[in-house]
């Protein structure tokens, strides 16, 4: 695959931008096991290429939907690490002023972002949508969106698929295969291994791409971006990865085989790009590492910042039920 | 914020062979494992259920390796379809069981539900006969899609049945007495309860009947009318009510269609009173049906207005000041069954 050229100071936005995914996520998991979050929280470990690779690949007037492990595009869109963390913690600073627990709900049509529902895959149609507005205004923009492999089990996926390629919709779907739905292996959820396939019956371009690796996502997104936004219609990708820890914060995940994560945990994401950037010469050990501890300032002051934020006040809450 | 679950972190469920102090969920985990035990049409399907894994709540843990992976179907993410099978699997004889991982998601299988399932025998005479089990209810900081209360949408479908326990007893009762009724039954279990509720439940058949209300505590003053979460909360304001001279009485629905109205007149009649609560959002929720049951058969017995409190007509928040602002609790209840007593 041709990679679009990126220049090292676009690899090292990557990079920037996939370590602080990573520096969140951590600093959110260490925050939840000292007690200190609020409800339940989902991780994006393993996922980092996926999300910051595709965000960086939409164009500012682009529209994304993503879904709960895609925390890199959030921030890479736009919302702070302190607006999120106050979400997480369900400040009235959050995005959603508490209404919405972890990186749900967290919509800002400013930086081009739907807000995620739990029900499964409610994005699909509604990025749609958000396809056929662009469509319908004669506007060369796209919609992004993100599926995973369980709920690509959902009937809405299949009708989607249809009527984007019916309708020519300028509509990227994702598919982060990450092996896993909850506790439902791949191989419980469909005898298809391969997602993308899907792709052929409604008539759509299908393509594959290693979702542990950020420019080859880029790459692949950022085709099917201007091939949406030039009028050629909508494509369906398979990034497929490993979903690094349970489903949720609470979820020790011992259904998956220890193997497996070994396996995976080889083709890490950030080690990866780490690796790819010393040896391209874009940045070395040092240089890296000053990101790196430029990611966890970002984020000791969003932490202190949503810690420091006042709860929403009781009498808001039936606040907000209608636009005015 | 103790009141906070590190989200749904649960343990094994059937842990607890404790007869005297048995939680909420074991009783559902023993009360399945009987029944299918008992009679091999009896399986499971839903996300997560099988393996070792054994569901979200941990339900069905344990449950593959003693019945096999042909009676616990561990499905795709597809509930519209999954319930339409079990529709089909139902009127074939078979009583299927299942279970939706969060009662907010049976929005998803709806058409299979209210549609297929609730007409069928109407209109032409075959019997549904599953059971979808939907754990509800919030107040554990779960946000506006693991934490809904939606039996207000099945009440009002004609055909389905619903039932909602609020003790371990009953959750084992009601769940056989669900699996052997000869109707779609959807059953309500309360999230907020499954381990933090621990009771008496007899052992072996147990079951109680579709239909049939509990008084929870008698009383003179006031008449409470609830079910699920709440009756535990109900239970707590009566206490606190009883310590300052009010007299109230629980009603525990226990089944919300088809309702006990004599149940509920007898209560009304009684002490002329009522205060009906639920988590569910107040409006056209089960309080309005009640409410006007009341109004309409018990009117010249009542000495006050018929109060209602429910979640408030909002999605339920997530932030704990906003949920708390947003759900009924045994404070509130209280103050309501005071401002009525006082009327
Ligand atoms: C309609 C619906 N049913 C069930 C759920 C509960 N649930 C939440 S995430 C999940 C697994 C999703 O797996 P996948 O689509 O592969 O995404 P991943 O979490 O692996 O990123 C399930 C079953 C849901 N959110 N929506
Ligand atoms: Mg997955």
């Amino acid at each position: 695959m041709t990679h679009t050229q990126l220049s090292p100071q676009q690899k090292l936005e990557l990079y920037y931008w996939m370590r602080l995914t990573r520096t969140f996520d951590d600093r959110m998991l260490a925050l939840w096991k000292q007690g200190r979050g609020v409800g339940g929280t989902f991780s994006e470990r393993g996922h980092e290429a996926i999300g910051v690779g595709a965000a960086y690949a939409m164009y500012p007037d682009d529209v994304v939907a993503p879904m709960h492990r895609d925390l890199g595009c959030y921030l890479l869109r736009g919302l702070s690490p302190r607006r999120i963390f106050a979400n997480l913690l369900g400040r009235e600073t959050g995005i959603t002023r508490g209404r919405d627990a972890n990186l749900h709900g967290m919509g800002d049509l400013e930086h081009g972002i739907i807000g995620f529902i739990s029900h499964l895959p409610q994005s699909l149609p509604v990025a749609l949508g958000v396809a056929m507005s662009f469509r319908y205004r004669h506007e060369a923009r796209a919609a992004l969106t993100f599926v995973g492999d369980g709920a690509s089990s959902a009937g809405l996926f299949a009708e989607v698929l249809n009527m984007a390629a019916v309708f020519n919709a300028p509509l990227v779907i994702i598919v982060e295969n990450n092996q896993y739905a909850y506790s439902t292996p791949l191989s419980q959820q469909t005898k298809v291994p391969d997602l993308v396939v899907r792709a052929a019956a409604y008539g759509l371009p299908g393509v594959t791409v290693d979702g542990n690796d950020v420019e080859a996502v880029y790459s692949v997104v950022r085709q099917a971006i201007d091939r949406a936004r030039g009028g050629g219609g909508a494509t369906l990708i398979e990034a497929k990865t490993m979903r690094m820890l349970g489903h949720a914060i609470h979820d020790g995940a011992e259904y998956v085989p220890r193997e497996l994560l070994a396996e995976w945990e080889a083709k890490d994401p950030l080690r990866r790009y780490e690796g790819v950037l010393q040896q391209e010469g874009v940045a070395d050990a040092v240089e890296l590492s000053e990101i790196g501890e430029r990611c966890q300032r970002e984020i000791e002051s969003a932490i202190e910042f949503a810690e420091d934020s006042p709860w929403p006040d009781p009498a808001t809450v039936s606040e907000g039920v209608y636009a005015p | 914020m103790s009141e906070t679950a590190t989200n749904f972190g649960f343990t094994d469920a059937a842990d607890d062979q404790d007869r005297q102090q048995m939680s909420y969920i074991a009783a559902i985990s023993e009360a399945l494992r009987l029944e299918m035990r008992r009679d091999e049409n009896v399986l499971i399907l839903g996300e997560d259920v099988g393996g070792e894994f054994g569901g979200a709540f941990k339900v069905t843990k344990g449950f593959e390796a003693e019945f096999g992976p042909e009676r616990v179907l561990n499905t795709p993410l597809a509930e519209l379809a999954f319930t339409g099978m079990a529709n089909g699997m139902a009127l074939m004889g078979l009583r299927p069981v299942v279970e939706v991982q969060f009662a907010d998601f049976i929005t998803t299988a709806f058409d299979s539900i209210v549609q297929f399932a609730a007409t069928t025998h109407y209109r032409w005479g075959s019997a549904v006969p599953w059971v979808i089990r939907a754990p509800s209810d919030g107040g554990i900081r779960s946000g506006p899609f693991h934490s809904q209360n939606p039996e207000a949408w099945f009440v009002h479908t004609p055909g389905l049945k619903v039932v909602a326990p609020a003790t371990p007893a009953d959750a084992k009762g009601l769940l056989i007495a669900a699996i052997r009724d000869n109707n779609p039954v959807i059953y309500f279990e309360s999230k907020p309860l499954y381990r933090s509720l621990k009771g008496y439940v007899p052992a072996g058949e147990y079951i109680v009947p579709i239909g049939k209300a509990n008084l929870a505590r008698q009383g003179d003053d006031i008449s409470i009318i609830t079910y699920g979460t709440q009756v535990r909360e109900a239970l707590k304001a009566a206490e606190q009510l009883a310590r300052e001279d009010i007299s109230a009485e629980v009603l525990d629905l226990r089944t919300l269609k088809p309702l006990d109205e004599e149940a509920i007149l007898d209560t009304a009649r009684k002490t002329g009173k009522v205060l009906i609560v639920h988590s569910a959002n107040r409006m056209l929720g089960l309080g309005a049906e009640i409410a006007a049951l009341i109004a309409e058969r018990a009117f010249t017995w009542l000495d006050g207005p018929i109060y209602r409190l429910g979640g408030l007509d909002t999605p339920v928040p997530f932030s704990p000041p906003l949920e708390d602002a947003y759900r009924p609790n045994a404070a509130k209840i209280v103050q309501a069954a005071k401002e009525l007593a006082a009327f």
